[in-house]
Parts: structure tokens; sequence; C-alpha cells
């Protein structure tokens, strides 16, 4: 794999979790726990269709073959993504929900900070417009972190079982294969390994505020990033790609 | 409309002599056009058919989520997804400023969401239809938004200050949302063979519910003239229905579209379209909860409700013994 094919799978990765992740916000609006939540959520879920558009727009211009976003988020199939096991996770209930958030935008921060180095001007910027919308994400998310877990002994019940349930798909977030190592090298983007430090005294800290228990590190579940995916993503795709699908070539 | 039959509780309109000094003033205010204010005095037939047509304009706003919300996941392209989103997103935001509107006049949201949960509080007819294409997103920003735009208008000169102040902020958004709406079926019109059929198959399956929406014909509307009389309602039903009629169809015949209606027809004497008789047998069946997604659409709405106690009960907790310990830490 030469670079600029590298860099367009590392695109992929980066404009999948958005795309993915985004999708799963959305399916609450219209049910979640308050009017405040659904405005709260859907605006997360706008910022990373927003993230979604740029990362794959920028993937497709590398790539140099005429696809756009839209074009890679609604014909491809599962094989073909490299998002992260952990965004396509159902929603669960809205401790799930929050877990999953929390443990994303801890690490997706630091990850956009790393980006905003980046020796490609596009993904910097692109990377430094994020980085903005994903530290009010990650106060929210830790926020709720904070208000579940030491909120009620239901609420603590049920935080502490998405902590520990969602677990084993954060190893996966800190591995480096070859497109990470080459896109090290050659400065474009951070060493994911070099993340986990600042992510575990983050969630760490959190946890214990929350009166919340960190699960051990164990086995982690991964393959997302090489398209290798949970049985979960196959219905998110059935659902986003339905109307493309079934109606090739029309324009909406 | 969003609110189509809110009851007054008065029989008939009282005349001058028979009002009350406090009755008598406050009437005056209203015919001179200055605003209702939630600290000052009003008589409790006007507070609660206020409570009674706000809160069936908050709750129509958060059950239309529903229909709507139903295609986010299945929105054809990036763009369009967000812009749904958006909306939909806007539509519980205007539910949360008609329900603090409904506050000011002494009863809280979570009361209002127990009577909309319990089937006993009323919403718009329009939302207990399903969206089967996605042309229906369309038809309904083109024409449910369109129609809400024709009623909210002039609610924003109504009586009670905090409703037309929450008026003029939700106008502005309705509008956006009627051409975004517009603009889908635009698309569709001009595209594929399919997808001019799916707007099509949209517009006869959305027209006669959107011309229910402005409530019965003003022959039947008993409340009327007292709720016109309190400025909280401005123009009849059937004006409005005329008013609807006649902005639509050249909106229809510009897309390439057939107006399902074999009476309509330009009346160049009267200066309007005139159009066949609403079925009001199914604007009353709807109303009364047996349209084809009543029950789907309260037990969707009841299921979100109930699945977010814990979550309200949790924030509220955790508040409290943040300040707890914020005290603790003072004394
Ligand atoms: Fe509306
Ligand atoms: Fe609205
Ligand atoms: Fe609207």
């Amino acid at each position: 794999m030469n670079e600029q094919e590298a860099l367009f799978e590392y695109l992929l990765r980066l404009g999948d979790n958005a795309l993915i992740l985004g999708h799963r916000l959305s399916e609450w609006c219209g049910h979640s726990p308050a009017l405040e939540e659904d405005l709260a959520l859907s605006n997360v879920a706008l910022d990373l269709i927003g993230q979604t558009q740029l990362w794959l727009n920028l993937a497709g211009e590398i790539e140099g073959k005429g696809r756009d976003a839209d074009k890679l988020a609604y014909l491809r199939d599962a094989r073909d993504f490299r998002n992260l096991l952990l965004v396509e996770q159902p929603n669960g209930d809205f401790a799930m929900t929050m877990a999953r958030q929390f443990y994303f935008d801890a690490w997706h921060y630091l990850q956009l900070q790393g980006l905003t180095g980046s020796k490609e001007s596009r993904i910097a910027e692109i990377a430094a417009k994020s980085l903005k919308e994903v530290a009010y994400h990650l106060e929210r998310s830790r926020d709720w972190v904070l208000r579940l877990g030491d909120g009620t002994e239901e609420s603590h019940r049920r935080m502490q079982a998405a902590i520990d349930d969602l677990w084993m798909y954060t190893g996966e977030l800190f591995e480096a294969d070859e497109i990470d190592r080459t896109m090290i090298q050659a400065g474009l983007g951070p060493d994911p390994s070099a993340l986990q430090e600042s992510w575990l005294d983050l969630v760490r800290a959190t946890a214990e505020e929350a009166t919340l228990a960190l699960p051990q590190p164990g086995w982690a579940q991964r393959g997302g990033k090489r398209g290798i995916h949970t049985e979960h993503l196959g219905y998110i795709l059935a659902d986003l790609q339905f109307l493309q699908r079934a109606y090739p070539n029309a324009v909406w | 409309m969003y609110a189509q039959m809110v009851k007054t509780g008065v029989d008939r309109i009282q005349s001058s002599e028979e009002m009350s000094p406090e009755e008598r003033a406050f009437q005056e205010r209203i015919d001179a056009d200055i605003k209702i204010e939630p600290k000052e005095w009003m008589p409790e037939a006007y507070r609660k058919t206020l409570i009674r047509q706000i809160s069936q304009h908050a709750h129509s706003e958060i059950i239309g989520m529903q229909p709507e919300g139903n295609w986010i996941t299945r929105a054809p392209t990036l763009e369009r997804k967000a812009i749904l989103l958006a909306k939909v997103q806007d539509e519980a935001g205007h539910g949360l400023y008609l329900y603090c509107a409904a506050e000011t006049l002494g009863v809280s949201r979570d009361e209002l969401m127990e009577q909309l949960n319990s089937g006993k509080a009323k919403y718009s007819s329009i939302f207990n239809y399903p969206t089967l294409t996605w042309a229906d997103i369309g038809a309904i920003g083109w024409l449910v938004d369109g129609a809400a735009i024709m009623n909210q208008v002039p609610l924003q000169r109504c009586s009670y200050g905090p409703y037309s102040r929450a008026m003029i902020r939700i106008c502005k958004e309705e509008s956006f949302h009627q051409r975004q709406g517009y603009d889908i079926m635009m698309k569709l019109a001009r595209g594929t063979p399919e997808q001019k059929q799916m707007a099509q198959d949209a517009l006869n399956r959305w027209w006669w519910p959107s011309l229910m929406m402005f409530g019965p014909s003003d022959a039947d509307s008993v409340h009327s003239a007292q709720s016109m009389k309190w400025k909280i309602k401005i123009n009849s039903n059937d004006e409005l229905r005329q008013k609807f009629v006649d902005q639509t169809v050249p909106q229809a015949e510009y897309l390439g579209l057939t107006v399902p209606d074999p009476d309509l027809r330009w009346n160049a004497e009267r200066g309007h379209y005139d159009f066949g008789a609403v079925d009001w047998e199914e604007f009353y069946q709807v109303i009364a909860g047996n349209g084809p997604c009543n029950r789907q659409r309260l037990r969707t709405r009841v299921k979100a409700y109930e699945e977010g106690r814990w979550v309200r009960e949790a924030a509220e907790a955790y508040a409290a013994k943040k300040a707890a310990r914020a005290q603790a830490k003072a004394a």
C-alpha cells in the first residue's frame, strides 16, 4: 500500500467514525428522555454529519476516482467501512449511549488534537474545526457519566453496566496498524498508542468522581478499522443506504 | 390547525353590560391591541382556553417529530439527513418554547405531558397519518408546515404576549421548513419517473388531511367567536383554508403535480379556487383516536417519557447532591 492509498484508508476511518456515530445519535431524535436532550443529541449528531462530509469528501479527493462523501457513505458495503466497533454498538438505554459517547469523545478529542499538527494542511484544518465541536461533546458526555454514575441507585447500576459492556471495544482505539504507522512516519497523523495514557487518565478520573468502577484491562475486540465489523453495521447500512440502493442514479 | 378545536368553556359571548368592571377593562385592552402579560388579571375562561390552545400546539410539535423522524436514518444524502434532523430538532425547540409560554399561565410542562400521555389532551390530526416514502417528507414540509404558517402568522398578533412572541420565533423557522419541503418535492418532480410518481402519490395522500388541519368548517366551529373576540384566534377556519388552497394550487402546478380534487377550479368571480368537500367524517374519526397512527404515536410518546424517567430522576438527584456538597463546603 503506498502513502496515498494509506491516506485514503485513514480518512475513511475518520469519516466513518463520524458517520456511524452520527447515525446512531440521530436514532434518538424524538425518543430521548427530555426535549432538552432531543435538542442536544441532535446537535452532536449534526456536528458529526458535518465532519463526515469534510473527511469523506477529502478521502474522495485523495482517491481521485470521482467519489464524493455521498458516494462513499451510501454506496460501500459493510466490509469496506472502516469505523471503530465502538461507534456501531446499539444505543441501548441512555446510559449505554452516554458511556459509548464518553469513551469515544475522550479519544476523539485527543485524536483531533494530534491531527491539528498534521503536515497535510487540509487535515489540520478539518481537525481544528472539529476539535472545537468535540470539546463540547466531551464536556457533555462526561457530565452525563457523572450525573448517571452519581445520580440514583438505578442510574448508577445502569451506567456501571454500560461502562462494563463497552469496555472491550475501547482497546481498538489505541492499536496502531500498518496504515497508522505510515501516517505517523509521514507526519500526517498521531500515534494511536500515544493517546492511551491521557485517555485513561481522563476516563479513570471521571469514573472515580462518578463512583463507578473501571473494568480491568482485558481482551479487546478489534476489526472495525480493517472492515471486520459486528452484526450491527449491516442494519445501519440497510437503513442509511436504502434509497440510494433502491433508486440507483436518482438525484435527491 | 395545530389547535383545531379548542373549547372555550363559554356558551355565548357576554355583552359589555353583562361584564364585571374587570372583565370590561380586560376586553378594552384587547380591543385596543394591548398585549396581556402573565402577571395581569385575566378571566379564568381566557386563561384556561389559552392553556388548551398553547398546549395542543406544543403537543402537535412534539408528536409531529415522529412522522418526520421516521425518515432521519433513511434520508437519501448526507445533506438531506442534516436538513431533516435539524428540522425535527427545530420542532422539539418549538415544543419547548410553547410549553414555556403555557407555563406562564400556571401549569407545568410535566402536567401537560401527563395530559398528552393519558390521551386526554389533543394534538393536530395531521400527525396521525403515516410517512410511507421519502416524498412524504417533502409533502409534510410543503403542505403541513405551509398550513401551519398560514395559521401562525396571524397569531403573531394574538393578545397574549408570551404566545405572540413564541409565534414570532417559530414562524421564522417554519418558513425555512416549508421551503426545504418544497425543494424536496421539486427534486422529485424533476427526477426519474419513479421519483415523480412518488411525489404525486405523496400529494394524493397528504392533500386532504392538510385541508383538515384548519379545523371544522365555520358553520360547525362552536367556539370560534369567543376566541376571536379574545384575539387568540384571528381568522376563521374557512378563511384560512381558502387562503391555503389559493396559495398551494399554483405551487402544485409549478411542480407539474395534480391536486387530487376533481372539483377544484378557479372561480374568476370570487377570485378564489372552488374546491370539493372535505371528508369530515374521517376528520372526526382521526380526532377521536381512530386515525391510522393515533395509537402508535401515543404509545411511542409514552414509551420515551416513561423510559426517560430514571434519567430525569438521576439528573435531579445529582443536582441536589451537588448543591448539598457546595453548601457543606461553604459552611
Ligand atoms: Fe410545525
Ligand atoms: Fe414547528
Ligand atoms: Fe416545522
